[in-house]
């Protein structure tokens, strides 16, 4: 997928000015957000479980060379395939080399952010395999040609109104408005697909080192399709996914549907080990892992940043996010939006052309109040910007005239005299500007700023008043 | 007991009515206030654009400056925050300034935990007739956790008819230079919490942080509403005696 993240504040001011999308996003509060707050105040000891849940994925990274080779034997022992992808490219070869060695001309795809990441259905179509995402809010945007806007809602940018034209227009389908008529319409098509299809590619929620099983959560269905219809499964996953055991997977399943939908349990939940055997009736002939780094063992080396390979997709962070609830998941330009996506992006594709979005946040916290496993993202924000700003080997792209300003501005602030004479000069100097309280010109970005808003004029300082104040208060017996 | 005024750089020079009435108060709480010399600013905005350097060297001058003092009292959560919190996470590498800079973190105090934790007082005699809302800032509530203290004190201000507002704690969408680099998305922010506030049909706007005061304020003043944004400071210290 095209990286598009230089283009934030370009998009995002258009986001903001997009009335219908500003109706659609405002939804995405009523429907996870209070949810999520729900279903972990149900909970006896919501606290406890995050920390186990971090502490789980704290254990699974420290020793995630090791779990991966025990998957890989797991996964083999069972009569699956194991394949290692060092990068995207990679990642797409495997696939289409599978499906070309098959003669695979259709596949269905549950739904997959490391799919999007690595750009896999380009890549297929462009081998003139035809691909189906069977995931509704996929499917849907899969049809408009659009990236997803959210890590679990990937439609959620579209109202059902533009959903029913977008139907009427590419399927030919009566323009229904009821979202079940709509579930019904892409049911329908897609049935067909998957009675056609040879491979079935899914993502992985979670892979149990112990057993080499995947784990895959959802609530229509699809994705369980997409592993038994086809006679081929292949499942793609970031390395960082793997967790030791059966029991941490129940913390994990605890924690997920909770902090997305606010349900205690998805619908489906599928654990799957190694393709159909022998007395068995259903489930793939085959079954390939592959297993995806692009970036990640670079982050996992890391300390400062290990802790951003921790998310679990839930999405929450978005859902709270009111930078991200202003202006969508397109304007991050990235497969990952909100404040996961601003900390993982500029680590996952060359930092310079993501070098906008960890500054693309108010550090207001929100994220990190509700992030099942306690990623501390104010935290990890802050230390992006600061590699990008200072680290010379982090490829950041900070202008150097923005670099030297903030230089300059922080030894004035360790100069009090020459800090108070500039202030003082630029008092002065103000008073040219200002008439009546309001000010008749400003450099921009402060221009900008002050479109909409009053800024305050200089007044005369705290330091010049002190003296007298002291004295009153002491004259009042107000101590000092 | 005795307590070092500590004045953020944009009270200083755009809000000093600020400081004045947090001297006052802290006067009226029965404790001798001083004003350090030399203080400029807690480096907050060289931290948070990534420019540790500055920072590092701007935070060991506040140290400086405020190491012999008992206490430290600051108008702002943000303020404090990047004291407590940050700046131990600034010199991890320098044993000899964490130390110095844990040390100070539990001595700064943002003014209404001072006043409510420290000096355990909560009537300070004001008076300020209006109906108010109290905006909750993410540095002061979801950094600080003071969330509390706001509240007692402004129920103790006669004639003061305190109201909630929808989503008191969401951010009003100042951020520093995030507003300065993003203004179209922050005013959008601004514009929801404006919105909120209009709704409780208040007549004041009060916080604890003059950051988002700016921000709201500023905005309110603009658009020609007639909700006057201040400091809790300036509301404590109001018509009382
Ligand atoms: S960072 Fe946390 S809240 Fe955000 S998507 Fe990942 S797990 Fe969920």
């Amino acid at each position: 997928m095209r990286v598009r993240s230089l283009e934030f504040g370009q998009r995002a001011q258009e986001a903001v000015l997009d009335q219908q999308l500003q109706r659609n996003l405002q939804r995405i509060g009523v429907r996870f957000k209070v949810g999520r707050d729900m279903a972990f105040a149900a909970l006896e000891d919501p606290e406890g479980l995050r920390n186990l849940g971090r502490a789980i994925k704290e254990r699974s990274l420290a020793n995630l060379p090791h779990l991966l080779e025990t998957l890989e034997a797991k996964v083999k022992e069972a009569g699956g395939t194991v394949h290692w992808a060092c990068n995207a490219k990679e990642a797409c070869r495997i696939v289409c080399d599978l499906a070309k060695q098959r003669a695979v001309r259709t596949v269905v795809k549950g739904k997959s952010m490391v799919t999007e990441e690595i750009g896999l259905n380009q890549a297929l179509e462009a081998e003139g395999i035809e691909v189906w995402e069977t995931d509704l809010g996929e499917f849907i945007i899969q049809l408009a040609g659009e990236p997803p806007s959210h890590i679990i809602g990937p439609a959620v940018h579209k109202s059902k109104e533009q959903i029913a034209e977008l139907f009427a227009e590419k399927l030919g389908s009566p323009k229904a408005q009821a979202p079940e008529e709509l579930t019904k319409i892409a049911r329908e098509k897609l049935r067909e697909k998957f009675v056609k299809a040879d491979m079935g590619i899914t993502g992985a929620n979670a892979a149990v080192a112990e057993t080499g099983s995947i784990v895959l959560l959802e609530n229509e269905g699809n994705i369980r399709l997409s592993v038994t219809a086809p006679r081929i499964h292949v499942a793609l996953m970031g390395i960082e996914k793997v967790i030791p055991t059966l029991e941490d997977l129940a913390v994990i399943l605890a924690l997920l549907p909770r902090s997305a939908t606010g349900q205690k349990l998805s619908s489906y939940t599928s654990i799957i080990t190694g393709p159909r055997r022998e007395a068995e009736l259903d489930g793939p002939e085959e079954f390939h892992l592959i297993l995806l780094d692009n970036g990640r063992s670079r982050i996992l080396a890391d300390p400062d940043r290990r802790q951003s390979l921790y998310c679990l997709r839930c999405g929450s962070c978005l859902n709270v996010c009111p930078v991200y609830r202003k202006v969508g998941g397109h304007s991050y330009g990235w497969v990952y939006s909100g404040p996961i996506g601003a900390v993982l992006t500029p680590q996952l594709v060359p930092a310079r052309l993501a070098r906008q979005l960890p500054f693309a946040s108010t550090l207001c916290g929100a994220c990190a109040e509700v992030c099942p496993v306690k990623i501390e993202l104010p935290k990890l924000l802050l230390t992006m910007r600061q590699r990008l700003t200072e680290d010379p080997n982090f490829d950041g792209g900070i202008p150097l005239l923005v670099r030297l300003a903030a230089r300059f501005h922080g030894w004035l602030l360790t100069h009090p005299r020459l800090y108070r004479l500039a202030m003082d000069g630029a008092r002065a100097a103000s008073r040219v500007l200002v008439r009546d309280g309001r000010w008749l010109w400003l450099p921009p970005p402060l221009s900008q700023w002050a479109r909409n808003r009053h800024i305050p004029t200089p007044a005369r300082p705290f330091s010049s008043t002190w003296p007298k104040l002291k004295k009153e208060l002491v004259q009042g017996g107000e101590g000092a | 007991m005795k307590v070092a005024l500590f004045v953020p750089c944009i009270v200083q020079d755009f809000q000093p009515q600020v400081a004045q009435a947090t001297a006052r108060i802290l006067a009226r709480a029965g404790v001798s206030v001083h004003y350090p010399k030399g203080q400029t600013c807690c480096g907050q905005l060289q931290y948070k654009s990534g420019n540790w350097k500055s920072a590092r060297a701007v935070a060991r001058h506040f140290m400086e400056v405020f190491q012999d003092c008992e206490a430290v009292v600051a108008p702002s959560g943000s303020c404090v925050n990047m004291v407590r919190k940050y700046y131990p996470e600034l010199f991890r590498d320098e044993a000899l300034w964490m130390d110095r800079a844990l040390e100070l973190g539990k001595r700064v105090f943002e003014l209404t935990e001072f006043l409510v934790g420290v000096a355990k007082v909560e009537d300070l005699g004001a008076r300020w007739r209006a109906r108010a809302v109290y905006h909750d800032s993410c540095q002061v509530y979801r950094a600080l956790g003071i969330h509390k203290e706001p509240r007692a004190l402004l129920s103790r201000v006669k004639d003061l008819e305190l109201v909630e507002m929808e989503q008191a704690d969401v951010c009003c969408g100042f951020g520093g230079s995030f507003s300065l680099q993003f203004p179209a998305v922050s005013e959008a922010m601004v514009a929801d919490k404006v919105a909120h506030i209009l709704a409780t049909g208040a007549e004041l706007l009060i916080s604890a942080e003059i950051s988002c005061l700016m921000n709201i304020g500023g905005y309110l003043l603009k658009q020609g509403h007639r909700v006057q944004a201040v400091h809790i400071a300036e509301v404590l210290a109001h018509g009382g005696e």
